[in-house]
């Protein structure tokens, strides 16, 4: 005799870490050429609407009917209130979860992984790389070190993107930049005459900020390639390898270590990371196609 | 009887044994003979064991032939494992009904039935005990394994002889099993009858034993069914060095042997779909046209297909040889460093079902070799 | 010229270099200044020069037909302009423009070059701070070309 059908699942801790719970699109803008970010909001249910998140980690989100994709939060942690997820829509599910309104219903399961090293950058510099859309995972990261400013020495936010259109968080970077308390380099790999700052790959930024490497951290995160690039340059700049962390990306289809996808040699990128001390990975770096 | 002494079963006690799991509940499925294959499915009495039939298995080769005797478990293990039902090929996770005020995920209903598994190999009480490890050894459990698994009723059976690619000696899987089952059962076929040697290793192996007419095991009984095992474990058809196969491979990443494994696999995946250990798997969501309905489906996938691996932009492994490589490495290294025990037991499945009959083993054999040089 | 001599010296390009090369260098170099949006340099003509920025960032720029100007590369205090002087035929593969008020140091390549023949020691300490940043930019180009930042096509 079949059992009773369960009771609709709400908040954010069902017993199968496989069904999502309900949440809703409070607010969507265009951050970039294909680049949306989403605010979400999690269905009542268990009284709250709070979603506490680490910066770094991610959540898995479902267009119903369409499928589901891991999206790292990119939102304020101390704002649990308000989810943030900035997409690029560059397949079937991000592309339908980029086109969602204000009031679309969005499935989420999370939030998955080890995030970035926070309490380690305590009393240290923060050397913050970041290529293309990897902005958006180390964006907590900064929200945090900006909440709690007198507990980090110098903070270094070195960005590159592909060209003066696709830098992400435009404004706020701007704002960012009126503080005195953070040195922020932004560089492209092209532009036009009408831009004025930097042209370059952001690895050339790392020799010129300003930091002390026998107590700095590093937080990496942005395409695979330039994290190897920037990585040669902070450790050419004297930064050890337990002194820097990178956010690895790998197909993932359950973000709790049960369909095998983002395996990396031992590691499961969902589980394990995404965010990795750069000595527990480097020797799979550098190899093709683990 | 205390579970020390071993019991004697008759042929008919086992068709007794199998009623009494019937009416307790159970859905009681084991080996049968279907498509020229013995397969696991359900079992309605001893009839549809696979009596007097064994199998020769061999690199891409599998054929049942007739035995000279009537034995019910003369053979080793074909295609099918019980991951088959523990961790089911496609699953229903969720449904969700959407209307004009939002969408009701419904989580899919554990099933209604638990089952008895018949004829367990000890590779296969191993298997099992691996994909325990997956499903139910970290900080999250699956719910649909776990509803299968731990109301699971096993009876194992000691392998009555080794397969052409059996190789559970080297892997310290078998033959003989020792934990993970509620009932262990030798055949022994000999001049003076057909019996079953039983060892109960659990409260409710001894409950359902007491049901069914059973005597205990004479000395020379028990030492039969010792020699039955032993002879087994002299046998076995493959055989694989694996101490140190974790850091072999490891330091092995680059080796050339891959390039020429990457010549004759044929990315297939029947390796993957016929381990009893391999557990990966892939979603796919679907929806009514009015999208009033849509769900969530779970399906076994392999590491040999390009969409594995697939981020945006392309594969990670787009080569054979990588993938190739990422499931023997992962089977028999880093298997061990995410769950403390090789992801390999032996069974053989995976040489005996390749269509180009690529031999594990062998390919162990041929990187180790290669250092030699 | 005292005051030009520390400039050079303190240039991160020429970091520890020797009294004596120093002063063979400084033969060479005078102290410049250009205006923001001021060509330094345009593509095709001789490279009779290079330059040390000591204030302000340049651009250095390709143009192309329906394009404009491309700007490929920026570069900023403490670090040279042009590498054209060191490799026949000695002409500029691009345009060099000021984005800023720019003080730099310019060195007159031919001054350099006869110095560089006449005492090959001076010439292998000029290699061995060149090709660095020759391998620095190279590798750059390297992760430009592929374009890592790129949505998939």
């Amino acid at each position: 005799m079949a059992p009773p059908p369960e009771p609709p699942v709400h908040g954010r801790t069902p017993p199968d870490p496989m069904v999502p719970c309900v949440a809703r699109v409070r607010r969507r803008r265009r951050d970039a050429p294909q680049v949306w970010t989403l605010d979400l909001e999690v269905d009542g249910g268990d009284g709250t609407k709070n979603f506490p998140f680490a910066p770094g980690q991610f959540n898995m989100l479902t267009v119903f009917g369409v499928g589901e994709v891991p999206i790292s939060l990119s939102g304020d942690p101390a704002k649990p209130g308000c989810l943030v997820h900035t997409v690029r829509a560059v397949g079937a599910v991000s592309d339908a979860l980029a086109r969602l309104g204000p009031g679309d219903p969005v499935g989420l399961r999370g939030p998955f992984g080890a995030g970035w090293p926070m309490t380690e950058a305590a009393g240290r510099d923060v050397v913050i790389v970041a290529g293309g859309l990897g902005l958006a995972p180390l964006r907590p990261a900064l929200y945090q070190l900006f909440a709690g400013r007198a507990r980090y020495g110098k903070i270094v936010l070195l960005y590159g993107a592909r060209s003066p259109d696709d830098i992400l968080f435009r404004r706020e970077i701007e704002s960012w930049r009126r503080r005195l308390d953070i040195e922020i380099e932004v560089t492209v790999d092209h532009a036009s005459s009408v831009w004025h700052g930097h042209v370059g790959v952001v690895t050339t930024l790392i020799s010129r900020a300003d930091f002390d490497p026998l107590h700095a951290i590093a937080l990496v995160c942005g395409p695979e390639v330039m994290m190897r690039f920037a990585i040669t340059a902070l450790r050419h700049s004297g930064l050890d390898d337990q002194s820097i962390y990178l956010s690895m990306e790998r197909n993932m289809k359950c973000a709790i270590g049960f369909c095998g996808h983002c395996q990396f040699g031992p590691v499961f990128v969902c589980r394990d990371g995404p965010v990795f001390r750069h000595d527990r990975v480097q020797s799979l770096l550098a190899l093709k196609e683990i | 009887m205390d579970t020390a002494q071993q019991a004697v079963l008759t042929i008919d006690g086992l068709q007794i044994l199998l009623d009494a799991l019937r009416q307790r509940g159970y859905r009681v499925v084991g080996p049968t003979v279907r498509d020229q294959a013995i397969v696991y499915d359900d079992i309605a009495s001893i009839d549809d064991l696979p009596r007097g039939w064994t199998d020769e298995q061999d690199g891409g080769h599998y054929r049942l032939i007739g035995r000279d005797d009537e034995a019910l478990f003369g053979y080793t293990v074909g295609p099918h494992s019980w991951k088959k039902f523990l961790h089911p090929p496609l699953l229903r996770l969720w449904s969700a009904e959407h209307d004009g005020q939002g969408v009701r995920v419904v989580a899919e209903p554990d099933p209604d039935e638990r089952f008895a598994f018949i004829g367990v190999r000890s590779c296969e009480l191993h298997a099992i005990a691996i994909q325990d490890k997956v499903f139910l050894g970290g900080a999250h459990v699956d719910p649909h394994y776990r509803a299968r698994r731990q109301d699971a009723f096993i009876i194992a059976v000691n392998c009555g002889q080794a397969g052409g690619t059996c190789f559970c000696v080297s892997m310290n899987t078998g033959p003989k099993a020792k934990a993970g089952f509620d009932l262990a059962l030798t055949e022994v076929v000999g001049d003076s009858g057909h019996i079953f040697v039983v060892e109960a290793a659990t409260d409710a192996g001894l409950t359902v034993l007491a049901e069914v007419p059973h005597r205990l095991a004479t000395q020379e009984e028990a030492d039969a069914a010792e020699s039955v095992v032993t002879q087994t474990a002299a046998s076995m058809g493959r055989e694989m060095h694996s101490d140190d196969v974790h850091e072999l491979l490891l330091r092995n990443l680059e080796n050339p042997r891959w390039n020429d494994v990457a010549q004759r696999c044929l990315t297939c995946a029947n390796c993957t779909m016929v381990c009893p250990t391999c557990f990966c798997t892939s979603v796919e969501d679907s929806s009514d046209l009015a999208r009033a309905e849509s769900s969530r489906s779970r399906r076994w996938d392999s590491c040999f297909t390009m969409d594995f691996s697939y981020i945006h932009g392309g594969s990670v492994r787009a080569s054979s040889r990588s993938r190739y490589r990422q499931w023997m490495t992962h089977k028999l290294a880093t298997w061990l460093d995410q769950f403390g025990t090789s992801g390999c037991v032996g069974c053989g499945r995976c040489i005996t079902w390749c269509p180009v009959g690529i031999d594990i083993t062998e390919e162990v054999r041929a990187i180790r070799d290669s250092e030699q040089h | 010229m005292e005051g030009l001599e520390r400039i050079v010296k303190e240039h991160p390009f020429f970091a520890g270099l020797e009294e004596g090369f120093l002063n063979l260098v400084c033969g060479c170099a005078k102290n410049v200044r250009f205006e923001a949006g001021q060509y330094l340099f345009h593509e095709g003509e001789p490279a009779d020069q290079f330059y040390l920025i000591r204030h302000g960032r340049i651009a250095l720029e390709l143009t192309a037909p329906g394009r404009g100007a491309i700007i490929f590369q920026t570069l900023t205090e403490g670090e040279i302009v042009g590498v054209s002087w060191v490799i026949p035929p000695y002409r500029w593969t691009y345009d060099a423009r000021a984005l800023d008020l720019l003080r730099a140091i310019a060195i007159d390549a031919a001054c350099l070059r006869q110095k560089c023949e006449a005492d090959h020691d001076l010439g292998y300490e000029m290699m061995k701070r060149f090709l660095p940043i020759l391998v620095q930019r190279l590798q750059a180009t390297r992760l430009q070309i592929l374009d890592v930042y790129g949505a998939p096509a």
